[in-house]
């Protein structure tokens, strides 16, 4: 079932082969071909604008309001690319090899080559797109490091990267809406793929405004619908972000790879009662500079500034001097797990570890006192100096985290936890990001394929544009030259009817259950299921109680929903309650993922399989491949395996020491 | 693009209320710094021999018109932008934003125009139109202002209605001067900044010495 | 952070869709954490309607993190509410006092219509980038990043401006229901870098003329959109954009 397709040749040949190689359709038959985008982010974006470019017929489509809402707004950090413009060692290679090993030789070598080909493009596609990122004085391009990696190749637009990116690739898209290449659907939810002889011919989706089912008619589907983090019901993703577009295509027949690996980000506010929505990350650039501390002493109750520097366990330069603060995300997670487990953590939750500012503000002010050449400066003088280099660098972050908990974290250190970040699974796609059904593609955080069990910052929003701008416009042409003999269906077509009558059946069932429980009360239900026992740290005795359990809540979910409202109206808790039932279905296909994959490696740890020092062990004997499941029937799913071979790089134990 | 596209763009209005009103801005300097001349104590000498310069000789007759055009311009567009923008919203606020976001003034500029708006009817048909009717609106024989100024601000209430004028002046000019080189495009911080400064004494200081005409007159510290 | 809780009577808007007329309605929400953002608070009062068999507000959020800009409430006269600088996502309960009564009303402007509640149709402010909006440039022709340097200062104001989140705040801040604010961010960033040189005069006409045909006021310089940003967006953006607009007006070739 799984062919990925990957060409043949030596690695850092394949992309320029496979481009030299692939079909090309001609201009005037680009015109006759439609091509479905949903989701417009920056992958998504980029997709329909660089399609709507070559001249094809693009359909996109949003939940939000605008294109421009799309999540990946929400990245702060940066980009990687392989500019080597600080001279400090960086190439393709480099980027190619880190992203591998930072993935924890999970991913596909071929994909990953790709991507760090691609990536100095894209900085350059953005910049001529007019993306202000950061500059030196002489006018270049700035660059700062980022977790996982001893090269500086992160660019970035101070704490508000994904943002400019999107904004790029949004003005890039309504240009092409003003060109009348892409006709764009916002306030629409893809709610079904329309398969037609084997192969996808568009889709069934609804007008969140009126609530009414159109049928689009396309030559392929691209799904660029993101992440499915808000499984866990808290996470760093924005409430509206879902599955919903991708466990369609999933139920369809589109293979889903690795649904266990997920991302839990480091820095992130620590959540602050049984409110709390939604969690909010801390750029992993404060890591850079900032200090991540517990107190040496069990159940300290201190306030921080008074315990001293000797009372005080900086674990992660203890634990990995080599790497220090930098360590990649999955570890840094978990050390910080790890030290709350045993009673350090700080807060009144007790569920946080301390990021400090304080080494660096005097570093800062001791470089700015230099700069002037000052002598005997006083101590306050220094750290007034250092304050503003830091708000200069940091300033919105420290801002955003003031206005969350009330707290001035230049002057008290912040307290930070892991949440759920980014999902590394997504639906299984080969070389040309087709998935197992014919003309359905997956590109960015929707598929699975570039960043293994673990992804390294700053490499989502390059993979997202990488795959918009790079990738798909040349792979689907290699597609879409053999559906030029294939006129439009029409949307009269029974397999149109039959879709659609399918997705009413569904929200009607679904609005009659008149049930007493919130669609709300529900996700927060099963969000508490996965981040207990397919969270951080799983073992086969959770997750198989957790299977169990997620069962039972989709009886009940299914007997005794509550949703208000109409269905031909604006009824957000409809929508989210069509949301909510996938992640549950989702959420137990994640467990039975992490049950089956009974080793650690990245984001995902089993408790069974750990070093004599708590750190994460693999298993490349068993596990070195990607786990594609092939959904069969409710609860019931086929595991198909594609073998990772890796021709490049040898897998080792990662060390960060 | 045409120019009636310019002049009809929501851009191109305000351009149009900018530049008149920078040009109105300085013909106010022009008007107190001839009226100043009263206070020379000289029985109103070289006050009217100002007066007499401006009524008979051609270019300040021409220059005349064109500074109707403008105040015409600024009147008529500045009443039709006011009446647009208020359509803008249809269903206003339980709450008003008030004077959180903008100065009260700066929101009522409409409403200190037709102030002023009225008070020029007044102060025209004081001074303005007796003269130029007794000039046969030609170049003919002017009646003396500084006599027609006695008289006029011998009455309390003239001189109230007057200083009340001034007042509405003093606050349109308070926004409308900086607004004015903002809306014909000075964005640079530097002369901002300055524009500012210079906008706020502006505005007191002209109307200040429109304001203390009357008043100098009635209470006799002219003659 | 010491926190309490509060109980509030919140007055909301309720208009079912955009052809109905709407009204004020008022809720008593009871035992709200001030550690809560507002929308939370708002969370709250819906999962209490809910199960009392009423409808829930529309509200449209997403990231509440302050950045995407689709949270849009008109708070006590303020959009956004009370902080500087700040999105209704980000407002938190320690703003308010026990036992005060909120306004929230839904941004006024005929150019954004209301869909439901306090969610309103801001696909104006997309049909103003298409008019122009963007550096015409397609996949695959650009030359090295490093290859045309742009001096920091202009690097910066030109992010300052980019930073816009499109929230329409400006507008529901502005008396006369002008876009000028929004508009002004897009004409500037792109105006300051030289990429954005070859389109400048085309851009800002074709702006200006989607702005006024989607209704939007125009502008009288007096502050409000710039109080109320919540990205701080400067009004000095829109004398940039008058400058623009008044050399490509005259320097126009018909």
């Amino acid at each position: 079932m799984l062919d990925a397709k990957i060409p043949s040749g030596p690695l850092d040949s394949k992309w320029t082969d496979y481009k030299g190689h692939c079909k090309l359709v001609n201009p005037a038959n680009k015109r006759k071909l439609e091509v479905i985008v949903v989701g417009t982010g920056l992958a998504g974006a980029s997709a329909a604008a660089a399609m709507g470019e070559l001249g094809y017929k693009v359909k996109a489509f949003c939940f939000q309001d605008s294109p421009r809402r799309a999540h990946s707004i929400a990245a702060q950090g940066g980009i990687n690319a392989a500019k080597n413009y600080q001279n400090d060692g960086d190439s393709v290679f480099r980027l190619f090899y880190d992203t591998i090993k930072g993935g924890d030789y999970r991913a596909r070598e071929s994909n990953v080559h790709r991507l760090a080909e691609v990536s100095a493009n894209i900085i350059d596609q953005c910049v001529a797109q007019g993306v202000p990122f950061a500059r030196e004085y002489g006018g270049m391009l700035s660059n700062r490091s980022f977790g996982g990696t001893q090269v500086q190749r992160t660019f970035y637009a101070a704490g508000q990267t994904g943002q400019q990116l999107l904004i790029g690739a949004y003005q890039a898209l309504e240009r092409q809406v003003a060109l009348g290449n892409v006709k764009m659907y916002a306030r629409h939810e893809m709610l079904d793929v329309v398969m037609i002889d084997g192969k996808a011919r568009g889709i069934i989706a609804r007008n969140l405004v009126n609530g009414e089912l159109e049928r689009h008619f396309g030559h392929a589907v691209l799904l660029c619908s993101g992440g499915y983090g808000n499984v866990f019901y808290l996470s760093t993703n924005a409430m509206g972000s879902n599955v919903t577009a991708a466990w369609k295509a999933h139920v369809k027949g589109a293979a889903f790879a690795n649904p266990c690996f997920t991302q839990i980000h480091p820095t992130c506010i620590p959540v602050s009662g049984d409110h709390q929505s939604k969690l909010t990350l801390m750029s992993e650039s404060l890591r850079n500079d900032g200090r991540i501390w517990v107190p040496k002493k069990q159940g300290d109750n201190r306030s921080p500034v008074d315990i001293k520097e000797e009372e005080r366990d900086y674990y992660l330069e203890r634990r990995y001097p080599a790497f220090g603060n930098l360590v990649p995300r999955d570890v840094a997670s978990r050390a910080a797990k790890e030290r709350c487990d045993a009673g350090y953590g700080v807060g009144t939750s007790k569920q946080a570890v301390y990021l400090d500012y304080a080494d660096a503000i005097v570093r800062y002010g001791k470089i700015e006192i230099g700069k002037q050449g000052r002598e005997n400066v006083s101590e306050e003088e220094i750290i007034k100096l250092g304050k503003e280099v830091v708000k200069e660098k940091y300033g919105n972050l420290f801002d955003m985290y003031a206005k969350i908990t009330g707290e001035n974290p230049y002057e008290v250190p912040m307290r930070i936890y892991p949440a759920v970040h980014y999902t590394m699974g997504g639906l299984w796609v080969d070389y040309e990001l087709q998935t197992t059904l014919p003309g359905v593609y997956a590109l960015g955080e929707a598929n699975f394929s570039d960043h293994g069990a673990n992804r390294l910052g700053a490499s989502a929003l390059m993979q997202g544009l990488a795959d918009g701008y790079f990738v798909i416009p040349y792979t689907i042409g290699n597609y879409l030259a053999d559906e030029i003999y294939n006129k439009p269906v029409s949307i009269e077509h029974p397999a149109f009817k039959e879709a659609e009558q399918a997705v009413s059946d569904r929200i009607n069932t679904l609005m009659n259950i008149k049930g007493s429980q919130t669609v709300e009360s529900f996700h927060k239900r099963l969000g508490k299921i996965m981040w207990d026992k397919c969270g951080m740290a799983r073992n086969e005795a959770g997750l198989k109680e957790a299977i169990q359990e997620i069962q039972a809540l989709k009886k009940e979910f299914w007997s005794d929903v509550k949703i208000p409202g109409e269905i031909n109206e604006m009824n957000p808790e409809l929508d989210k309650a069509g949301r909510v039932a996938d992640f549950i279905e989702l959420g137990e296909l994640m467990c039975k993922d992490a049950l089956n994959r009974n080793e650690s490696c990245g984001g995902h740890f089993r408790e069974e399989s750990q070093t004599p020092e708590g750190e994460a062990l693999r298993d490349d004997a068993n596990f070195m491949y990607v786990a594609a499941w092939e959904y069969k029937a409710d609860s019931e799913w086929e595991l198909h395996k594609e073998p990772l071979v890796y021709d490049v790089v040898k897998p080792s134990q990662r060390s960060y020491k | 693009m045409t120019w009636k596209q310019v002049f009809t763009s929501s851009v191109g209005k305000k351009l149009t209320m900018g530049f008149t009103g920078i040009f109105l801005i300085l013909f106010l300097v022009i008007h107190a710094g001839l009226n100043a001349c009263i206070w020379a104590n000289d029985g109103g000498e070289m006050f009217n021999a100002g007066a007499h310069f401006m009524g008979s000789n051609w270019v300040p007759r021409i220059l005349e018109i064109g500074l109707f055009a403008g105040l015409l311009l600024h009147i008529i567009q500045g009443l039709m932008l006011e009446m647009s923008n208020r359509s803008k919203r249809a269903t206003g606020y339980a709450v008003a934003y008030g004077n959180g976001g903008s100065k009260w003034y700066s929101r009522s500029m409409g409403l200190l125009g037709t102030i002023i708006l009225l008070f020029l009817v007044l102060h025209l048909s004081d001074f303005w139109y007796p003269n130029r009717s007794s000039q046969g609106f030609l170049l003919g024989e002017e009646i003396n202002l500084f006599t027609k100024m006695q008289q006029e601000f011998s009455e309390l209430w003239v001189v109230i209605v007057y200083v009340l004028g001034c007042i509405s002046l003093g606050y349109h000019l308070a926004h409308g001067f900086q607004s004015a080189f903002r809306t014909v495009g000075v964005h640079n911080k530097r002369y901002n900044l300055m524009l500012m400064t210079l906008g706020y004494a502006y505005s007191i200081v002209i109307p200040l010495a429109f304001a203390m005409m009357p008043v100098s007159m009635y209470l006799g510290w002219v003659h | 952070m010491e926190h309490q809780n509060i109980n509030l009577s919140l007055k909301v808007w309720r208009q079912k869709n955009s052809n109905s007329k709407g009204a004020f309605e008022t809720y008593k929400v009871n035992n709200i954490s001030t550690e809560m953002s507002f929308l939370e608070m708002f969370d709250v009062m819906n999962e209490e309607l809910i199960t009392e068999g009423k409808d829930p507000v529309t509200f449209d959020h997403d990231c509440r993190e302050g950045i995407c800009g689709a949270c849009s409430m008109y708070i006590n006269g303020k959009p956004h509410g009370p902080w500087e600088a700040n999105t209704t996502c980000q407002l938190h309960m320690r703003a308010f006092k026990d036992g005060e009564t909120i306004v929230v009303e839904p941004w006024r402007a005929n150019a954004f219509p209301v869909i439901k509640d306090l969610m309103v149709d801001r696909s104006a402010f997309d049909r103003i980038i298409q008019a122009g909006g963007y550096i015409s440039v397609n996949t695959g022709n650009a030359v090295d990043g490093n290859s045309m340097p742009i001096e920091k200062d202009k690097a910066d104001a030109s992010f300052a401006a980019a930073m816009c989140i499109g929230c329409g705040a400006c507008v529901a801040a502005c008396k006369n229901s002008s876009a000028m604010l929004f508009l002004s961010a897009k004409v500037s960033h792109l105006a300051l870098l030289p990429q954005g040189d070859p389109e400048r005069s085309t851009r800002v006409i074709n702006m200006v003329a989607q702005m006024d045909k989607e209704g939007f006021g125009a502008c009288t310089n007096t502050g409000a959109c710039e109080a109320t940003c919540p990205k701080e967006i400067s009004i000095t953006n829109i004398a940039r954009l008058n400058q623009e607009y008044l050399l490509a007006s005259f320097t126009a070739d018909k």
